[in-house]
């Protein structure tokens, strides 16, 4: 019988007391955001804001818990922003949205960097142990897509790079039931015909990085067939996650009729840039209406997702988003 | 289709005008607040404070008359208000609009936040929303005022829809309501509208939609009003020339931030509505010299003719120190009169406007 798992790839909205705090502290300019090497009384904020984050989740009743990534001024670009060898650049458009980050430029060797494992750590130990964990990272795709390459000879190489630094960043992460891979630019940039192989030799190096279940999550519409159909091959994902939210919905069951699945699929149901909130029953048929259009018997896992991060949202409608999740599950029960 | 620019202009041309020629000069709305008016914003909040709401108003009053007077002395031929009451573009109209709820900030970049408002249910038109703002200026005003608006593109793709089927089917409910804002500007004497459509230079795909709710928004409005589009910080070869098929009066961008680089899109086919030029940069602390100035003003000259440009700064000086804006508008004003001299005495020949 498929299990069906309530979780998310985090990226959550900090709480309203926090982004008044942490603006004060920080400043609102460019020169003004995260660098990695924050001061005491910046970190204390951020303990607070995970703390909130995983009791969020715990009321909740996920069934992962992620660390949230409050400290991710840059979105899923964050682990080259904070980097040594990364230079900042200007404010550059996140994908199709009214947001900004700043332009990494890599300007030396991706050696390994721990920041995102010292933020699981601090989560593993608020949660202790009374819930899985799911660590969160981009996909090496979206994340060479959002970056600018001044140092390596190519963007095969550099692709190849940042999946081994990603690699290495997974390797040094604590204990996790669940890796999110966020793969966005799978979908508004696709890699040129040919080069499919390229984006999924550089997925399945960070996946195989871990034992944990591997979610290889899209957003922002349908992945085209080809490359679907490499993702499921070649990736080593346990999960492709598809966005039921935005763009052809038809087009996603297609592909899955067509080419197959991977072993377990993360289904992005609930809206993670609207704030009307879902009811649990209608996400809980939305799940059976696609489990039933697949020709295969089963398979191991549903991830019910939301299909973006969460962060585009305000704080009340984040909290209730992660109910909405955890409630579908108990009625798909 | 374009509107008649060439019915409504004249009417702002001042009648001590020095020169022949006449470059409209305006600005395209918001103004540093002066820093007392952002103390009594948030006094008014403060329970232990004997400021209250009637106290707000004429603090508001009171800002909007110096801002006003403020625009005269720099010697505007068309002033604004500077916004005094309007805490952001949508923030301000959703407030006003029956179908919105604001649920508190989301991120824009970093730690710049804004109060994303939902529409929840229908949007309706009840209270007007602009023209006690407008009479108030108007009265403390000798010369014409604008009025700015955020356009129902902006104000339909700029929040969450929990309501409509699509953005698109808001976003003419929206432009409806604007025209019924219109309807009762121009009945209390406002001549002079601009829409503001900053969203467009994000998804600029979408001209159409915005085409499409600008032909609501001017219907049935007279053509001695001028209708203005304002669009900033976008790549315009996206909506270039459709905007020639906008029911406008004049296209106002901001150039000046490019190095006017994006001219040329402008050039060829010919630009149908007045060209409104930003010449001063809304984002740069420091005030261009006014030769500076009269450089970027002949770029314009580039695209249209004399009786058919607009200058003005780039965007709405808001983020500015008070005195740089000040500096920035006095010195735009004495370039374009410089340059309307040189004109009229064929220094400058209008056809070949880069030549010296």
């Amino acid at each position: 019988m498929t299990q069906r798992v309530a979780a998310t790839p985090g990226l959550y909205p900090l709480p309203d007391w926090a982004k008044e705090t942490l603006s004060d502290l920080k400043g609102h300019q460019k020169g003004d955001l995260l660098s990695g090497d924050e001061s005491e009384a910046i970190v204390d904020q951020y303990d607070e804001v995970r703390a909130e984050f995983v009791d969020d989740q715990l009321d909740a009743g996920l069934d992962r818990v992620v660390e949230g990534q409050g400290r991710w001024d840059d979105m899923i670009a964050h682990p080259l922003t904070v980097h040594d060898s990364v230079e900042t650049g200007g404010i550059v458009r996140y994908y199709d949205n009214n947001n900004f980050y700043r332009d990494p430029r890599v300007v030396g060797d991706l050696d390994v960097s721990g920041d995102v494992a010292r933020e699981l750590e601090a989560a593993t130990e608020l949660v202790d142990g009374e819930a899985p964990l799911a660590a969160t990272l981009p996909g090496p795709y979206s994340l060479a897509d959002l970056a600018t390459d001044e140092h390596y000879a190519d963007e095969a190489e550099f692709q190849a790079a940042i999946a081994e630094f990603l690699a290495g960043e997974v390797e040094a992460l604590p204990a996790h039931e669940t890796l999110f891979l966020l793969e966005p630019s799978l979908v508004t940039n696709p890699p040129a015909e040919g080069e499919e192989s390229t984006a999924t030799d550089a997925i399945a190096t960070v996946a195989d990085a871990t034992d944990a279940d591997v979610v290889v999550q899209t957003s922002y519409g349908a992945l085209g067939e080809k490359l679907y159909a490499h993702l499921v091959d070649e990736a080593d994902a346990d999960a492709l996650g598809l966005d039921l939210v935005a763009g052809d919905r038809d087009d996603t069951v297609y592909n899955v009729q067509e080419f197959g699945a991977t072993d377990s699929l993360a289904l992005g149901l609930v809206d993670g840039q609207n704030t009307l909130v879902e009811e649990p029953e209608t996400l809980a048929e939305r799940v059976e209406w696609f489990e039933s259009q697949i020709p295969a018997e089963g398979f191991d896992r549903t991830y019910l997702t939301p299909n973006t991060e969460l962060f585009y949202l305000p704080a009340n409608k984040y909290r209730a988003k992660l109910n909405a999740l955890a409630a579908a599950t108990e009625v798909l029960d | 289709m374009v509107r008649n620019p060439d019915a409504n202009r004249d009417q702002f041309r001042p009648a001590d005008h020095p020169n022949d020629a006449f470059l409209l000069t305006t600005v395209v709305g918001s103004y540093p607040k002066p820093k007392w008016l952002n103390r009594v914003d948030e006094l008014v909040d403060d329970p232990d404070s004997k400021f209250d709401e009637g106290d707000l108003e004429e603090a508001h009053d009171d800002a909007c008359r110096a801002i006003t007077h403020e625009h005269e002395r720099a010697g505007l031929d068309t002033v604004v208000d500077g916004e005094m009451r309007r805490n952001e573009m949508v923030e301000f109209f959703a407030d006003r609009i029956d179908g919105y709820e604001f649920n508190g900030p989301v991120k824009v970049w970093g730690h710049n936040y804004f109060d994303k408002p939902s529409v929840v249910e229908e949007v309706t038109y009840d209270e007007p929303w602009l023209v006690d703002e407008f009479e108030f200026t108007s009265a403390v005003s000798e010369r014409p005022v604008k009025v700015p608006i955020t356009g129902p593109y902006t104000l339909g793709f700029w929040a969450f829809n929990e309501a409509y089927p699509s953005t698109e089917e808001l976003v003419y409910e929206l432009a409806d309501l604007v025209n019924e804002e219109v309807e009762k500007l121009v009945e209390a004497g406002a001549r002079y509208i601009q829409i503001d459509e900053p969203a467009l230079a994000t998804t600029p795909e979408d001209h159409a939609i915005v085409g499409e709710a600008l032909e609501r928004i001017a219907a049935g409005i007279d053509e001695e009003v001028r209708i203005g589009l304002h669009v900033c910080y976008g790549d315009y070869s996206r909506v270039y020339p459709e905007v020639n098929d906008y029911p406008i009066d004049e296209f106002d961008i901001e150039l000046s931030n490019g190095d006017y680089e994006q001219i040329p899109v402008l050039e060829e086919p010919e630009l149908e509505p007045d060209l409104a030029l930003g010449v001063v940069d809304a984002h740069t602390a420091e005030v261009e010299p006014v030769e500076e100035i009269k450089q970027n003003i002949r770029q314009g000259l580039r695209v249209v003719s004399p009786e058919k440009l607009t200058i003005s700064p780039d965007c709405g000086l808001k983020l500015l120190p008070r005195e740089i804006a000040y500096g920035k508008t006095e010195n735009m004003v004495t370039a374009v009169r410089e340059i309307e001299a040189e004109i009229d005495s064929g220094e400058i020949d209008v056809e070949n406007p880069l030549d010296d």
